[in-house]
């Protein structure tokens, strides 16, 4: 039987087709109404409500846990203040990504970090000599995402207090309604937003009073489809979609550095050591040879395609998730891994892998379309992400 | 006296002469849009009448808004965000109701509780009307050529034109000519038996006529409303976050954003004409502004029965502006409310009820129990009288955009036709507030508790529409959208691409090709021409 989270009791009976899927051995659901279309569009215009419990989480503690941390993870672990988060990724030895999550500094000697694959055993291996304790708390803490334009507003009225101090990738406890709470101003979705970690023994009272206080809001159940669409306007990547774990790859030219997946900027080479430090000093010293970049297709000849079979342009209303090929000329020179018709936007979006050659902003290149059973190639273009960057996100 | 120099003056800021003003700026053109009320938007605008409470005053619903212009304007970076809505309910006089949900598998059931066969019919006649409207589609965004000129470009134009109708093949053709003439109920009869189905559906083809949903030629609009679904994921239809205000608000921040200047309080009194040629306008306060190009967003009455003194034009031209149609024909009624309308048809407490109780709510009420009632609504227009029980076509803004009232309390847009510009004996404060009580106690039969829960209330007769707007009769689209009116005809024939016979003098509103909405096809089409040929 797969895992139910701490909030199934109440997310089940409100998942009307269900239409679950699954995340991390749990039931997700993958929307809440029959069509998803509208808990897509409370992320970006009120709020909606996301059941993440399925994260993999741990609590490292002890006198040398931001030492550990900071060994394991691409950012400087040493340099946080306590109450502040950090979106990472970490490297094997060879420098390529085995997950990315966050890094919160709960107190001077105590982290949570959240992963997208188990870590238990990385993080073990690399704390030898230190004095740190590991706690998988991925069962005994549930986690909700509250994101949107709305969601201060429905958190204030939830812990009856200001939030407007909390910063963009900070944090703060917290009680809801009798029950303690730590609030992260993060989340998957490049809107304003915060998750909610809690014990899971406390996870429906909150969710109750959260519903309470947002439904004047229109709070909004949310599950995975929507998510997904949000996350790709955002321009945030997924591993197992848009990146293969280190740790998972079959061959090298499966995995990726973080230069290639456009992190870059979370590799901090001024550290003594981290795992992978040398060889991502050595590959920031020679240059990246791929990038992850936006694809914006062209509409008017994407519409053109469809109209030579008399056809309107038919889209997926959901994201895809495969490789699909980029071409420029007669040559394959790229792929993209996920992608999405941007309801708000009026886009259709991609993210994609290309050799660096190919990748600066306004490069003309081809997507593989498939028309009526037949592949043609649509004209698109190399954009930066992310696609949609509201100023609420961090102000 | 210093007069400012520009290179296009755009006289209106309603959405089409901002759509204009932003594509000209966009290619590098000086540009000036002159507005004459305190906000932009023109029929298109969110106001407070009460504090705390927003009303899309005018239109409610974005329909056929074009996904080109979104994109072209990056219209979302300026804060545009249209919202689906969900559902359409129709509450029955016996108490049960018929919905349309976003669900097909929903719909399809829903239809099927009233008749199997109507289910059945449904998915066919989407066929057809897919087809059909594929078939139209491309004439929305396809410049109209001049059917009377024989120049190569126009002749190509009806080439194109004529190789589009025949590309349709015999069945469709057919379909289409039935369309193009049938009454909306007749044609609906051919294909469905429930009779709240075919009112509802007709009622929608009638919004924004002086027609019943029995006069011949109102088939034609069904269609209007598949352009929308044709769509499927691309389509932009449903409520604008903010209200529609927040469609102008977008579009004049892009216009702002390309470098157009935009000045409100503004009433154009006049185009200046020199030597037979536009060079300008003339504000209400002796204003003068300069341009080459001079282009009116405003509806073809005001534009050139108004704005440009008779002699300057021809007078076959200026005839035929005065046989356009407008007679306004629908009303307005806004509401802040206290509590959420409970249509007894939804009343109930299992989990079910509760579930279709809210996505109703998200969605618009139709007030069309039957087919003789909207015709009845429409016999009263016809003798000079509003109808005592109105057709409508309600939503709640504050369900799908929450800012748009205080928390816990709501906002109700009510759509109401019949109202006659033309009412016998003249609209009058005491005429307007029995409007207004006709379309509350017509919804107060299905959704009782609504009396008691207004807390303000904002009654619109199509006189104040003119009055306040500027829309001639209060016609809500710029002029009828009846097949005379439509295409190469509209608004006069032979000028229906954007150009006038006054040199130098444009036209941009929802009275040119391809007409009313919030679309801004008008107004693209427009400065994309300005823009090829000066
Ligand atoms: C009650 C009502 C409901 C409607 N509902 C819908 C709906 O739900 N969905 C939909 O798609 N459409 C709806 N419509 C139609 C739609 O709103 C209009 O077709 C559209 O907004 C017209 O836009 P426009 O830019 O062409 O012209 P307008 O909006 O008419 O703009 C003209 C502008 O010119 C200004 N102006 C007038 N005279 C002067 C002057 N002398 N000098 C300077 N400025 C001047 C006016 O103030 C105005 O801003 C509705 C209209 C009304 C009235």
């Amino acid at each position: 039987m797969l895992k139910q989270t701490p909030f199934h009791a109440r997310t089940a009976p409100l998942c009307l087709g269900q239409n679950w899927r699954r995340w991390a051995g749990h039931f997700a659901a993958s929307s809440y109404d029959l069509v998803h279309e509208r808990e897509y569009h409370a992320i970006r215009n009120s709020a909606a409500l996301l059941d993440v419990s399925p994260l993999y989480k741990y609590i490292v503690s002890g006198p040398d846990a931001a030492r550990l941390l900071d060994r394991v993870v691409t950012r400087d672990v040493m340099a946080m203040a306590p109450g502040r988060v950090a979106y990472t990724t970490w490297c094997d030895s060879a420098g390529k990504v085995i997950d990315d999550g966050t890094v919160a500094r709960l107190d001077d000697e105590r982290f949570r970090l959240t992963s997208a694959d188990p870590s238990f055993r990385w993080l073990h291996e690399n704390a030898h000599s230190l004095r740190v304790a590991i706690e998988d708390v991925s069962d005994s803490t549930a986690a909700l995402a509250l994101q949107g334009p709305l969601a201060r507003t429905i958190l204030e009225h939830l812990i009856e207090r200001p939030l407007a101090d909390l910063g963009y990738f900070r944090l703060t406890t917290a009680t809801a309604r009798g029950v303690p709470v730590t609030i992260s101003r993060t989340g998957f979705t490049g809107d304003l937003g915060y998750e909610i970690f809690v014990d899971a023994a406390h996870a429906l009272p909150v969710w109750d009073a959260l519903i309470d206080a947002g439904t004047p809001y229109r709070i909004t159940p949310t599950g995975m489809l929507a998510l997904d669409l949000a996350r790709i306007e955002a321009g945030l990547m997924l591993a197992d979609v848009d990146y293969v774990s280190a740790h998972k790859a079959l061959i090298p030219a499966q995995t990726s550095s973080p230069y290639e997946l456009n992190l870059g900027w979370t590799v901090k080479l001024n550290k003594d050591f981290f795992v992978g430090r040398d060889a991502l000093a050595a590959e920031n010293e020679s240059g990246t040879a791929w990038r992850f970049v936006g694809i914006n297709v062209e509409w008017e000849p994407l519409e053109r395609l469809y109209a030579a079979v008399n056809l309107p342009p038919r889209l997926p209303t959901v994201a895809w998730r495969t490789s699909v090929p980029l071409y420029r000329g007669a040559d394959q020179v790229g792929y993209a891994t996920s992608g999405c018709w941007s309801p708000l936007l009026k886009q259709y979006i991609a993210l994609a892998h290309l050799p660096a050659d190919h990748a600066s902003v306004g490069t003309p290149v081809e997507m593989e379309v498939t028309v009526e059973h037949h592949r043609k190639r649509a004209p698109a273009r190399v954009t930066s992400t992310p696609f949609f960057n509201p100023a609420r996100k961090r102000t | 006296m210093t007069r400012a120099h520009y290179d296009a003056i755009i006289v209106g800021g309603g959405h089409n002469g901002l759509v204009a003003a932003a594509y000209l700026a966009r290619a590098g053109r000086k540009v000036l849009v002159l507005e004459r009320r305190e906000l932009v938007g023109g029929a298109a605008v969110s106001e407070q009448i009460f504090p705390g409470f927003t009303f899309s005053v005018y239109s409610y619903v974005v329909s056929l808004l074009r996904p080109e212009i979104i994109r072209d304007l990056d219209l979302p970076g300026h804060g545009l965000h249209i919202l689906p809505l969900e559902s359409t309910v129709t509450p029955m006089f016996n108490g049960d109701y018929l919905a349309g949900w976003s669900d097909h598998d929903l719909s399809r059931g829903e239809l099927y509780r009233h008749s199997p066969r109507d289910a059945d019919a449904y998915e066919e006649y989407g066929r057809l009307m897919h087809h059909m409207a594929q078939a139209v589609r491309p004439i929305l965004a396809m410049l109209p050529p001049d059917p009377t000129s024989l120049s190569p470009r126009d002749l190509m134009g009806m080439l194109k034109f004529g190789k589009h109708m025949r590309g349709l093949g015999a069945e469709h053709f057919h379909a289409l000519h039935k369309l193009m003439t049938m009454s909306a109920a007749d044609f609906l009869d051919e294909w469905f038996e429930t009779d709240v189905l075919k009112a509802t559906k007709s009622a929608s083809g009638v919004i924004g006529t002086f027609l019943g949903p029995r006069s011949p030629g109102t088939a034609y609009v069904l269609l209007h409303h598949y352009m929308g679904e044709i769509d499927g994921v691309f389509r932009a239809w449903g409520f604008a976050k903010g209200g529609t205000g927040g469609v102008s608000e977008a579009i004049a921040g892009a216009a702002r954003g390309f470098g157009a200047e935009i000045r409100l309080n503004a009433p154009v009194a006049q185009v200046i004409v020199k030597n037979g040629r536009a060079t300008g306008v003339a504000l209400e306060n002796g204003d003068e502004f300069e341009a080459p190009v001079v282009v009116s967003g405003l509806d073809p009455a005001r534009s050139f029965l108004q704005l440009v003194e008779p002699k300057e034009l021809p007078g076959e031209f200026t005839a035929a502006i005065r046989r356009y149609k407008f007679r306004g024909s629908s009303g307005k009624v806004n509401l802040a409310l206290s509590e959420l309308p409970n249509f007894t048809c939804l009343a109930g407490d299992d989990s079910r009820r509760t579930v279709l109780r809210e996505a109703a709510w998200r969605g618009a009420f139709s007030i069309s129990p039957s087919l003789d009632y909207v015709e009845r609504a429409y016999d009263d227009a016809k003798y000079g009288e509003f109808s005592r029980e109105p057709y409508m076509d309600i939503i709640i803004p504050s369900m799908i955009d929450p800012g748009m009232a205080p928390p816990g309390q709501h906002v109700m847009s009510i759509f109401v036709q019949y109202a006659p510009y033309n009412l016998t004996g003249g609209w009058t404060d005491a005429r307007r507030e029995a409007f207004g009580d006709a379309v509350i106690n017509a919804i107060a039969r299905f959704a009782p508790n609504i009396k008691s829960s207004i807390l303000h209330r904002q009654v619109i007769t199509p006189a104040d529409i003119e009055r306040v707007t500027g829309l001639t009769e209060g016609n809500i689209f710029q002029g009828e959208l009846a097949l005379h009116q439509l295409f190469f005809f509209r608004p006069a024939p032979a000028w229906a691409r954007y150009a006038t016979p006054l040199d130098g003098y444009w036209q941009c509103g929802s009275g040119t090709h391809p007409g009313g909405g919030i679309m801004g096809a008008s107004g693209r089409l427009a400065a994309l021409e300005i823009l090829r040929r000066t």
